[in-house]
């Protein structure tokens, strides 16, 4: 991986950004429509599908499911330096300092998604094959903090621990206990209050590999009484030399929302 | 004044496609509130993927947030389960940019642009706290007021609405708000209703239902007078003169989320006179107004940088009768900035082999299908329709169409059209297989669609009088048209349901009675009568009776020449004996010229209003006037204005 300078002809750019706010309830189709417009706005010299509807050749990672939040959402961007009819006077041309590629998306982008991390990246492999694993920050509430840190030792100890999903219109059991890699209550130093009120925090890792839990299903496996209040992707992992990496390191801190009333919350 | 996203926020997790309640669309503003600073909450009354795209909300929210005494913010009709949501939380109607309460605008504004949403507005009224009927509304309430092409038969929602406003809302809008904000600047305790309603009836174009009184004998509507010295007699519609001086939007919204209609539209003209009888958007938005082709340059410039769009359509009610539409088109394709994958759309295609062969240029990128409004299956109904497409021309265009590498062709067909016998009916199918079999020159593979409504007579057009056919007759004519098509490879036949047509009838030509029936339909449960999913043609026939009037009275009796309408009071600037006579022309299958390039009619659009045509060409466009064979030597004799030519 190289970073990206001045006059290196990239192949592909690699960019990290957060979805925070009022915006995370949009779809993933929905984000993918939104980085399509701001590349074409961006002039960036982007490679197009074939046929009768090019779209930009972009490849998001893992999908984020509607409603979540997340500090490392990731998309790589094909670049093709043919790539005609751009006007080299607008817009980018790819081979900006990461720190100034970052700036114009988020520019560019809605209030809500920021980008905190641009690279230009050789030929690699696709995030969604790539990452093993994310870590979340999830809010709960429905039970007593002593009951919720029970729970969470006895599915870690537990041999397995099967959750019904729906697949294909039919309802298959899978055993959820392998794929939780790390779970912990996040100490929140809150006063005992009527338990319908409070709300616990948990930091989880769930595998991605063979396929990406959702933290709905480990609240699943938590008991069926736990309410979601707020879901929180903070990492992506991959492993690179034996070692636990993500795809891109944030390098400037997330800018969250320009205008208090669009994006805020 | 909170914003009510803490209550609103939990909701979203339990509800389908939550994106369509959280605002922040490029474009968006959060206006501040303050005193002295009129609040206007622009409704539109059906799903936000409908709603976002309209663009007259967009331009009314423009102009609204440009004054220094007054903001704008938007609502849409939350779906059932969202509703289900709101109400069970106890929260109310909502504003998408700072999630306020709709009680919190001083006025809130709702578009109609079709009348089967009518019950969606009872509803939201409700949702919003407010009582629907507007005599039980207090000093205190928002002011309940609507616009759009329904507002031209205002009668049906005339004790739920306060004020329409008719016509062209670009300056009318500001008008209604100076007079808001005179009467917002008292205090609250000298503040009453009456007055402001009364102060908003002295504005042209405004429509104030309570000063009036709608009157009956034998259970037939005699007249809708004023019973207000501040009410006139008749209510004329506005017109913007020069669309020139309004290029709005400016800052088209961009969705987060996927709507219909996902792209840059530019205006290019208003108004239309082709004179399709069926037609309303024809009828009350004369005269045609067009744009200067170089500013619709510059809002598709502008547009395309500011949206990241890759499609823009350049809209009105005919497209390819802008003058100059085939060098605009070049223009924008071959614009070296749009990296040669902008697509232009050109929706109500004009039909011959000349309009497909711009599209074909055009449509580079996106060639799926292309659609024809022929509207009548046979030469006979075309002339009745006046929508004077010759087979030539039809044929042509298709033969085009296929020869141009389109596989699928999609034609817009009426149906229950007056003076229609079966063998019209029948012509959509011969018309169709015809069609394929032009197709299948090019292709062995093509697929034509005919697509058939169900006709509903308007107001203010010349079909006014017609009694619409029943249910039964409807669904007799799509049996007999689906009969004749079956076994036709290639052929398909699609029909909307001639349930919906009766109840969109209902509230087209409707009286004040109306309102009741209404109201029995939305308390009866019946939102979203616009899904099919939701309508029900039970709800409205049992509300109907409920209220001592029937389908034949109110939808399907033949009208009699000296009628009184509900919308008599009311006026689109057209004379009753220019629709009457273009009525009879109808019956004796006489077809008539566009007004554009040939004699005034005298329909009353421009003499009126002392207005005229602004246009940039001086002959029809090439490829033939839909085949009226149009003498065009007399051009120019009319009340039109030429556009300078741009370069």
């Amino acid at each position: 991986m190289s970073e990206a300078g001045p006059g290196a002809p990239a192949e592909r750019l690699r960019f990290r950004y957060t979805k925070l706010g009022k915006i995370r309830f949009t779809s993933q189709r929905d984000v993918a429509r939104m980085w399509e417009r701001a590349l074409r706005r961006s002039g960036l010299p982007v490679a197009w599908t074939e046929g009768f509807s090019p779209r930009p050749l972009l490849s998001f990672g893992l999908a984020l499911p509607t409603g979540h939040e997340s500090l490392a959402e990731y998309v790589d961007v094909r670049l093709d330096p043919a790539s005609s009819g751009v006007p080299p006077h607008r817009g980018l041309r790819g081979t900006e300092e990461p720190e100034l590629l970052a700036q114009v998306m988020t520019a560019l982008l809605p209030d809500g998604l920021s980008v905190v991390a641009a690279a230009s990246v050789g030929v690699v492999g696709s995030l969604q094959q790539e990452v093993t694993s994310c870590t979340w920050e999830l809010e709960v509430r429905g039970v007593a903090l002593r009951e919720l840190s029970e729970r969470i030792e006895r599915l870690l100890d537990a041999p397995s621990v099967p959750v019904r999903r729906e697949r294909k219109g039919h309802w298959v059991v899978d055993d959820l206990r392998p794929s939780v890699l790390r779970l912990a209550p996040i100490p929140t130093g809150a006063r005992e209050e009527p338990v319908a009120q409070v709300t616990h925090r948990i930091v989880a890792d769930l595998a991605t590999q063979p396929r990406g839990v959702r933290p709905v299903e480990l609240l699943d496996g938590l008991g069926g009484d736990l309410a979601l209040v707020r879901a929180r992707r903070t990492h992506q992992w991959v492993e690179r030399d034996g070692l636990r990496a993500e795809p891109l390191a944030p390098g400037t801190p997330p800018s969250l929302d320009r205008q208090a009333c669009r994006g805020a919350s | 004044m909170a914003s009510l996203w803490p209550r609103i926020e939990p909701l979203l997790s339990q509800v389908s496609k939550p994106a369509r309640y959280i605002g922040g669309e490029e474009g968006a503003v959060c206006p501040e509130h303050a005193p002295g600073v009129v609040a206007w909450l622009l409704v539109y009354p059906d799903t936000y993927e409908v709603g976002l795209p309209n663009q007259g909300l967009q331009i009314l929210y423009e102009i609204l947030n440009e004054r220094a005494d007054a903001l704008a913010e938007r609502a849409y009709a939350p779906w059932v389960d969202m509703e289900a949501a709101m109400r069970s939380a106890g929260v109310p109607l909502f504003s998408l940019e700072n999630h306020l309460a709709a009680r919190d605008f001083d006025v809130i504004a709702f578009n109609l642009s079709a009348e089967l949403v009518y019950t969606n507005v009872l509803n939201l009224l409700d949702l919003a706290g407010l009582a629907v009927r507007s005599a039980e509304r207090g000093d205190g309430d928002p002011l309940v007021v609507a616009g759009g092409h329904c507002a031209f038969n205002p009668e049906p929602l005339a004790d739920f609405v306060d004020a329409f406003a008719l016509g062209d809302g670009e300056e009318l809008v500001g008008e209604m708000n100076e007079v808001v904000a005179a009467w917002l600047a008292r205090p609250p305790a000298e503040r009453r209703r009456h007055e402001v309603l009364a102060a908003l009836a002295g504005v042209p174009g405004v429509y104030v239902p309570s000063l009036y009184e709608a009157r009956y004998e034998h259970g037939r509507l005699v007249g809708t007078v004023p019973v207000d010295p501040a009410a006139p007699e008749r209510v004329e519609k506005r017109t913007v003169a020069d669309l020139a001086d309004w290029p709005y939007p400016k800052r088209q919204l961009v969705p987060l989320t996927e709507v219909v209609h996902d792209r840059l539209n530019v205006e290019v003209f208003r108004g239309c006179t082709r004179g399709c009888r069926f037609c309303q958007a024809g009828m009350i938005t004369r005269p045609v107004r067009e744009r200067p082709a170089d500013q619709v340059l510059e809002m598709v410039r502008r547009g395309l940088e500011r949206t990241g769009y890759d499609e823009v359509a350049l809209t009105s009610l005919s497209t390819a009768d802008f003058s100059g539409i085939e060098e605009t088109v070049r223009e924008i394709v071959g614009d070296p900035a749009n990296g040669e994958r902008v697509s232009v759309s050109l929706p109500s295609l004009r039909v011959d082999a000349f309009t497909v062969g711009t599209a074909a240029a055009i449509q580079r990128v996106r060639r799926t299908g292309l659609t024809f409004a022929p509207e009548g299956g046979t030469w006979r109904m075309r002339r009745v329709v006046n929508k004077l497409i010759s087979e030539e021309d039809l044929y042509g265009a298709v033969d085009a169409a296929f020869g141009q590498g389109w596989r699928r062709v999609k034609l817009y067909f009426l149906i229950g059209l007056p003076t229609e016998r079966d063998e019209d009916v029948l012509g959509i199918a011969a018309l169709g297989r015809r069609c394929v079999e032009i197709g299948n020159r090019y292709h062995r593979s093509v697929t034509v669609v005919a697509s058939v409504g169900g006709f509903v007579p308007k107001p203010h057009t010349p079909f006014q009088w017609f009694g619409q056919d029943t249910v039964d007759e409807l669904r007799r004519k799509v049996r007999l048209l689906r009969e004749a098509a079956a076994g036709a490879r290639g052929l398909t036949v699609r029909w909307h349901d001639p349930e919906a047509s009766a109840a969109e009838g209902i509230a087209s030509r409707g009286d004040r009675r109306i309102g009741a029936v209404i109201e029995r339909v939305w308390r009866a449960g019946g939102t979203f009568q616009e899904w099919s999913e939701h309508f029900d043609l039970r709800l409205w026939q049992e509300a109907l009776a409920a209220e001592g009037l029937s389908l034949e009275e109110v939808v399907h009796r033949q009208r009699v020449r000296d009628e009184v309408f509900p919308w008599d009071h009311v006026s689109a600037g057209l004379h009753r004996d220019f629709l009457w006579d273009d009525w009879q022309d109808a019956l004796d299958e006489r077809g008539v010229e566009d007004c554009r390039w040939t004699p005034c009619y005298d329909c009353g659009a421009c003499t009126g209003g002392g207005l005229e045509h602004v246009v940039a060409s001086a002959v029809p466009p090439a490829g033939g006037s839909q085949g009226t064979g149009q003498d065009l030597e007399a051009a120019g004799r009319v009340p039109v204005r030429f556009l300078a030519a741009h370069r």
